[in-house]
């Protein structure tokens, strides 16, 4: 018998209903998913009375298929990451969130340097670090004459998060990379556990604060899955342009800043600004420029009036326009293109196999993409185009940013040309959401770093019993690790860049 | 050469007039300074106030009990505007004011009688080194990076930071101020008081939005340390999740006595 459940986003099953297989075939099953190509979204132990349930959902973007699989364990399990290694960072999460051991895990060391929870207070890593200082872990070494380690961080040179990497070089070659996070580690799966479903909205809306549309938008779609709201085309469509110019607003500033770190000015100043007047744009929706308060059950807290349409339009001509010409220097200056291509290669095979998501993945010619496999709201009814690259360079990373903002304003122009006769409404905030009880729910946004997946488990009353957030980054770090193995040391900022990742978004 | 030129010409000059001429325009439904009409007193199992997601609402000040008008917190405040929505109508209004900043923590009590915080420049000494050239170390510890986002913002040609003579720095070396964002998780302790102390001095600290104020919305978890308060000696408070960088522009140009 089968171990997986189909399971599609956004609508919740009974727990009752699902199919618990045995340790074995759950491995097997994951296993072959894996090697048929498919994208491990999530993996989370919840703990029970007297064991572990092990959830992992895993989807096939080529089938549009997916699926849900669940087994059983007490103290420790096989590791799946020798067979499927995008498992790695998950199992690393789960041992160091309730001490549970996945036997023979290759590289095992805290991911975050996290608190156990309360009911868990033997920690992890006792014995080996008696109280884990941020950062501290045994880094993979090699010994050599003519090897050299480089640490950076946790403060970088910028305004920037803090994260930890320790290059192992020889001369100013990078053998390998070890990215050690956990500096902005504030505890928000825990407290979504503890919290009113109003205040988890703002722990949604700073999961990643770059990304607070996304984030809240994934969070709304579990409650409203697991409450069997309904949300009016208009609302949805309200949702798809904030999302939207989240994307565009982050893939400005990214082709700026790309630009800037291989020194090229005007593009970098122009996109900086162009940024600015996108996240003005999202302002103008609901008075933050990240679109905080924008996004809630059942729809949105803010609506949009004939004027605003026309008013968005002009906008986003006027930008697409200065964008244009902004970004054409990147592609037509060859000491730009010079750093771009060739460097920082994620080859396709090992974005499948690190399950790489987003742009990142699109890059090297994965088409992951949720709004066009996994689609929910304006994006089941209306498509918006794939951007696919080849190489998986800086250079594939960077087009693929520009090929997606020009899909990003076809679709938002077309959408609201139609949408100037609709009439919009904002949803009602104070209504008492009632949860389904004792269901799995899970959903997938396409957020602009890539896929944002969240699940939740409820009890007998409906109350939360288990809040999972995987943001892209959490997938994405381990592939920037990859990328910079035999690059020259100088290229990281660049590389790093490329990916541009998010720091609180993994640590949570 | 001649392509970059041309874009150039085509972009234009685009740096807003502020402070010499008007702020940008702010959006219509920005949430700016909260506007407080009500000399209420304490009514016992107010459910209105658990509304507040940091509990930035409450009667009185919590430091001085003769008070007991509702007041709120600037430095929690997290500008939602849930509170206003679950008032009776007009108690609680989010202004388009931008102002929200002020050298003291008192200050960011806004209460029926108490408007805009006042915010005094630094002390003539620390005016005459620092006035024409003010270089920030910025350190982020646990937040969610809007407010770096909003910060790093002033550095682009909007808004053009640097013809102020002040600068984000990479070396807490070159730093005559410490900008702090994040709730300090526990994390990030150590690295955030590495940073201060390498500074030569006299230092200056400023925190930046409701989580290095007051903790935020992380203020009662065991993972983060509730702010900046109690580790650092703050000179200046700029609330806001994120503040707008009309906001900390402002705050930053008040602060050295340039506007």
């Amino acid at each position: 018998m089968s171990a997986a459940v189909r399971i599609e986003t956004g609508v919740p099953l009974p727990i009752a209903s699902l199919a618990i297989s045995s340790e074995e075939l759950f491995q097997e099953e994951i296993s072959s998913l894996h090697k048929e190509g498919g994208l491990l979204n999530l993996l989370f132990a919840l703990p029970e009375e007297d064991h572990f349930t092990l959830f992992a959902v895993m989807s096939l973007e080529n089938k549009r298929e997916s699926y849900l699989l669940s087994t059983r364990v007490k103290e420790q399990f096989a590791s799946l990451t020798p067979q499927v290694p995008q498992a790695h960072w998950f199992e690393r999460e789960i041992h160091e969130t309730w001490n549970l051991l996945p036997r023979n895990h290759p590289w095992l060391k805290p991911i975050r340097f996290s608190r156990p929870y309360a009911n868990r207070e033997e920690p992890a890593f006792k014995g080996i670090y008696p109280s884990p200082l941020p950062g501290v872990t045994n880094f993979f070494s090699i010994k050599g004459e003519d090897l050299h380690e480089v640490a950076v961080g946790p403060v970088h040179a910028g305004i920037i998060e803090p994260g930890h990497f320790r290059f192992l070089c020889r001369g100013e070659k990078v053998l390998h990379l070890e990215i050690s996070l956990g500096y902005q580690h504030r505890g928000i799966e825990k407290a979504l556990l503890r919290s009113s479903l109003e205040k988890s909205r703002h722990y949604m809306e700073t999961a990643a604060g770059d990304t607070t549309l996304g984030h809240t938008t994934t969070f709304c779609r579990i409650l409203e899955g697991l409450s069997g709201m309904t949300l009016s085309f208009e609302s949805e469509i309200l949702r798809a342009l904030a999302l939207e110019l989240e994307r565009l607003a982050n893939h400005t500033g990214d082709l700026g800043a790309l630009a800037g770190d291989v020194g090229y000015l005007p593009t970098q100043s122009f996109c900086g600004r162009i940024r600015g007047d996108l996240l003005n744009l999202t302002a103008s929706l609901c008075g933050n420029r990240f679109g905080r308060g924008f996004i809630i059950p059942g729809g949105t807290a803010f609506t949009l009036e004939k004027e605003d349409i026309e008013n968005l339009l002009k906008k986003l001509k006027t930008i697409r326009k200065e964008l244009s010409h902004a970004v054409m220097l990147l592609w037509n200056t060859p000491s730009v293109l010079a750093r771009f291509e060739h460097c920082g290669v994620l080859t396709d095979k090992a974005c499948r196999d690190l399950g790489i998501v987003g742009p990142a993945a699109r890059a090297a010619g994965l088409s992951r993409d949720c709004r066009i496999n996994f689609p929910s709201g304006v994006f089941r009814e209306r498509q918006i185009s794939l951007a696919l690259g080849q190489k998986g360079d800086v250079f594939s990373r960077a087009w693929i940013r520009w090929k997606e903002i020009e899909n990003s304003f076809n679709f938002l122009e077309a959408l609201l040309m139609d949408s100037l006769h609709r009439k919009f409404s904002k949803a009602e905030n104070n209504s008492i959401i009632t949860l389904k009880n004792n269901s799995f729910v899970f959903s997938l946004t396409e957020g602009w770093r890539g896929e944002i997946c969240h699940a939740a488990v409820t009890d007998d009353r409906g109350g939360i019993r288990a809040y999972k957030v995987v943001d892209p980054s959490f997938h994405n770090w381990f592939g920037l690790a990859l990328a910079l193995r035999g690059q020259e040391i100088s290229d990281f900022p660049l590389c790093n860049k490329s990916f541009n990742l998010s720091y609180c978004g993994h640590d949570l | 050469m001649i392509k970059s030129l041309g874009a150039r010409l085509s972009q234009g000059y685009r740096t807003i007039n502020f402070p010499k001429g008007e702020p940008p325009v702010l959006p219509k439904h920005f949430r700016g300074l909260p506007k407080i009409n009500s000399s209420q007193k304490r009514e016992p199992g107010s459910l209105a106030l658990e509304s507040c997601p940091t509990k930035a609402l409450f009667y009185g000040k919590e430091d001085s009990a003769e008070s007991s008008h509702l007041t709120l917190d600037l430095g929690r405040c997290i500008f939602c505007s849930d509170c206003s929505k679950n008032f009776p109508v007009n108690t609680i209004e989010f202004t388009k004011v931008h102002s929200l900043s002020s050298n003291l923590r008192t200050e960011l009590f806004i209460s029926e009688n108490k408007g805009i915080p006042n915010l005094e420049p630094l002390k003539q000494n620390l005016l005459s080194l620092y006035r024409r050239s003010f270089k920030i170390r910025q350190v982020s510890a646990g937040g969610c990076n809007a407010c770096e986002a909003d910060t790093n913002v002033l550095s682009t040609l909007a808004w053009d930071l640097g013809r102020f003579g002040i600068q984000f720095v990479a070396s807490p070396r070159h730093a005559d101020a410490i900008l702090v964002t994040g709730p300090i998780s526990g994390n990030m302790k150590e690295a955030m008081l590495k940073t201060y102390n390498a500074l030569p001095g006299p230092r200056v600290v400023i925190a930046l939005g409701a989580c290095a104020i007051s903790g935020g919305l992380f203020a009662d978890h065991p993972e983060a340390l509730g702010g900046v308060e109690g580790l650092l000696p703050v000179d200046l408070y700029i609330p806001g999740c994120p503040p707008h960088p009309l906001t900390i522009l402002e705050a930053l140009l008040k602060l050295l006595g340039i506007m």
